[in-house]
């Protein structure tokens, strides 16, 4: 049967978080924005939500199951407050989801409990690069076997907080297996070295590094999964997912600030609302974002189930980045003059969304 | 119930029958009927009316049962049955119209005149109009709205209604225009019409009510066959009354909405009600053919070497593969937003807007695909030697009939706004 409700339990976990994007993310999002930085006490809030614990096994010290259309639930919800503030949160899950999904039994003791603490982990993963055509299944960074071990060479890009990070979590092109694999390495390995904070358009209030590796040296049994090692599409599938949930958000958040403006907005003596352009922008926006929610939603539904649904979180995942563009566009433009502004947040959205597109569509797509 | 994209049971063993029909019976006669308009199409519907029969006489059970329900007070609190009916009809006509578009409009039914009488008839009603769709030879229903002045503002039709008291009959005059099935339900089987006349055109909304007329009716003529741009396997034609007779019973709806009154706009909510189970259909049917064109190019393009990859980064994708995955979106996306107009109905949830929402979609994506189609396939795409340039004149007629892209376009519009035409032209 085709049901779209959420289940009780679903309702009180997005009610919770979308308490806390409201109350908490988007009342900060400016200022955090225009400082480039997001106060600690937002991240630790977020954190006690305990979202992560509860998407991991009891196994492993969590208390849920993981579940992408959970996932997506909370991820609409969070983004649609401020979507940097978002992934400063979610950061840790890129860590966590890997180990989880390609780990070894070993590798999930080891490190999944860390992701249950009352503090947030001082983890980051590295994945992108800071490369013009970046492709997840042919990373310039290497990994070259050497007897035991992996040498690891190459330029990290958006890598979260990782000043901070005690270990990483990085991707490289394995020359072994000619495939992308993951490797957990110490921040206090030699020849790895955080480099600059980054500048983006938008994103402003995450901080995000490069991260430079020369001939790093990590032992065999740190790469995720060891002899096995990684399955890249169940990873990028989950990052898909989380982009097209994210879209979705930050598109939603969007919509509703424009469509609300404009029904206040007076031009030629009436709220530009009344106007069938302006209408029907927002009616348009409406639909888009109803198209993408039910896609992402139908992918990660497939994905729980089990089923190969990779080409359906591919284009769930495209549709909802090019949907949030559309649509934060659309909303500048309702606002006018005013939108152009750094004072109503949908220019920020814009940035943000084309960011969307471009460093996690980057990533996924 | 949780979130959930499983298809029913019931869906699934019905598709198998669909599918075989679209294949074997639609496509290899589709340019046929293409080419010789108003011929019909007597195997496909001699072929699915045993089926259609079982549809309705299921959907008029429930239909029924669920009236029942709602009458006696003890059953208030009763869970309505979840019911599949318009989801199944959504796989239906989308599959059937992957086949022909054309020709699934020659499906024998109660289609929009079924919708009618469901949304706004009596229990007697729907027994007395509807029973005659479980049982017999094909026949058909059909909606007449649209006249020569009134498509899509439904208030200014003139088509009149006067009650002559001393035979206790409805008196019809005027013409509708674009009547699909009208000939099939009115002179070439025992069908009917639901006929939207006015009781007084001062009266405006408030003024228009449902009419049954059926066959052999004096002074109902059909007088014209039109010629179309596509669907030209279906019966579309006008019909004229003069001074047509039908029974005082044959107004749709309870006791209250009969009253010759000021008596608010029932009649006209009665017509949007019946949008909300038509709308998706035509969605549907749009969508099959979306899907036809959509499938059709892929697969010649693999003959040709190019391939949609699984995933991709955007650099590695030529500006075709771009293409092809763009309309595989649009149809995803337009075919969710459809599947869940319909799957509120059949809970018994309101789903005006969700319809709405869903036929601006699908007569979008169904646009894009089919133009982008012929587009791709080069000079063979334009060539009536293949079924793509029909595909493309098939698909347009779904973003104008059962209202314009525009109209529900204006009814999200609205609804998203809390506006009336007041305030939202």
């Amino acid at each position: 049967m085709y049901t779209f409700n959420l289940t009780d339990e679903q309702r009180m976990l997005t009610d919770m978080v979308r308490r806390y994007a409201e109350r908490t993310l988007r009342p900060g999002a400016r200022e955090a924005e225009e400082s480039h930085q997001i106060p600690p006490e937002t991240i630790r809030q977020g954190w006690e939500l305990g979202l992560l614990p509860a998407s991991l096994p009891e196994a492993y010290g969590g208390f849920g199951d993981y579940s992408l259309l959970n996932g997506a639930l909370i991820i609409e919800e969070l983004s649609c407050g401020d979507l940097a503030a978002t992934m400063a949160l979610l950061a840790p899950n890129l860590v966590a989801t890997p180990l989880l999904l390609s780990g070894t039994e070993q590798q999930k003791q080891q490190w999944l409990p860390r992701f249950c603490d009352e503090t947030m982990p001082n983890v980051a993963a590295a994945f992108l690069e800071p490369v013009l055509l970046f492709d997840p299944e042919h990373l310039k960074t290497s990994a070259t076997p050497d007897g035991d071990a992996y040498v690891l060479n190459g330029e990290k890009s958006f890598v979260i907080a990782a000043p901070q990070a005690e270990d990483f979590l990085i991707y490289a092109h394995d020359t072994g297996s000619d495939s992308t694999q993951a490797f957990l390495v110490p921040a206090s390995t030699p020849g790895l070295q955080v480099g600059e904070r980054e500048k983006w358009m938008g994103l402003n209030a995450l901080a995000t590094y490069r991260l430079s590796l020369e001939a790093v040296r990590v032992p065999a049994s740190a790469r995720v999964g060891h002899e096995k090692g990684l399955h890249l599409q169940s990873v990028l599938n989950s990052s898909r997912i989380a982009l097209g949930a994210a879209g979705v958000g930050v598109a939603r958040g969007a919509y509703i600030y424009a469509r609300e403006y404009a029904k206040e907005r007076e031009a030629f003596g009436e709220p530009i609302a009344h106007r069938q352009t302006i209408a029907f922008m927002l009616a348009d926006m409406a639909i888009e974002i109803d198209a993408a929610r039910l896609m992402v939603w139908e992918a990660a539904w497939k994905l729980d189930q089990g089923q190969n649904a990779t080409h359906d979180a591919y284009l769930a995942a495209r549709y909802a980045a090019g949907m949030a563009l559309k649509v934060t566009d659309g909303a500048v433009q309702v606002l006018g003059g005013h939108g152009y502004i750094r004072e109503h947040p949908v220019e920020l959205w814009l940035r943000n969304a084309s960011g969307l597109a471009t460093l996690l569509g980057t990533m996924s797509v | 119930m949780p979130i959930s994209f499983e298809m029913p049971e019931s869906v699934k063993n019905q598709s198998q029958l669909t599918q075989m029909v679209a294949e074997q019976v639609m496509r290899p006669s589709a340019r046929y009927y293409d080419e010789h308009e108003h011929e019909r199409p007597t195997t496909f519907i001699e072929f699915i009316w045993p089926f259609m029969k079982g549809m309705e006489a299921a959907n008029l059970k429930q239909s029924l049962k669920r009236a029942q329900k709602e009458d006696t007070p003890a059953s208030k609190g009763d869970a309505k049955k979840q019911s599949s009916f318009q989801v199944g009809m959504i796989h239906l006509i989308e599959n059937l119209s992957w086949g022909d578009a054309g020709i699934y409009l020659c499906i024998p039914g109660s289609a929009l005149a079924g919708a009618a009488i469901h949304a706004v008839g009596t229990s007697q009603q729907k027994e007395r109009f509807l029973n005659r769709f479980a049982h017999g030879g094909p026949k058909w229903g059909a909606m007449a709205m649209t006249e020569p002045q009134a498509g899509s503002d439904t208030s200014a039709i003139r088509t009149t209604a006067k009650l002559d008291p001393e035979t206790n009959e409805w008196i019809l005059n005027g013409e509708k225009i674009f009547v699909t099935s009208g000939s099939l339900a009115l002179a070439e089987s025992d069908g009917l019409v639901v006929v939207w006349a006015t009781l007084d055109p001062k009266l405006g909304r408030a003024g228009m009510r449902p009419f049954v007329v059926e066959p052999n009716t004096p002074g109902v003529s059909i007088t014209k066959k039109e010629h179309k741009l596509g669907i030209r396997a279906s019966d579309t034609v006008s019909i004229v009354f003069e001074d047509a007779r039908i029974p005082y019973d044959n107004i749709l709806g309870s006791p209250e909405l009969k009253q010759v009154a000021q008596k608010g706009g029932k009649g006209f909510k009665g017509a949007m009600k019946t949008f909300d189970s038509s709308r998706p259909w035509v969605a549907a049917s749009a969508l099959g053919v979306g899907r036809a064109a959509l499938a059709f190019t892929r697969e010649r393009l693999a003959d040709e070497g190019i391939a949609v990859p699984e995933a991709a980064p955007y650099h590695r994708l030529s500006a075709i593969q771009n293409d092809l995955l763009e309309m595989e979106a649009n149809l995803k996306g337009a075919w969710l937003l459809t599947i869940r107009a319909a799957a509120l109905m059949d809970a018994g949830e309101s789903n005006s807007l969700e319809a709405s929402m869903c036929k601006v979609k699908a007569g979008k994506a169904v646009t894009l695909i089919t133009q982008k189609c012929v587009e791709l396939l080069g000079p063979l795409g334009y060539s009536r030697e293949l079924l793509v340039e029909k595909w493309m004149r098939d698909a347009k007629i779904n973003d104008i009939f059962e209202g314009t892209g525009q109209i529900n376009t204006l009814i999200v519009a609205r609804r998203i706004l809390g506006y009336s035409r007041r305030e939202l032209k």
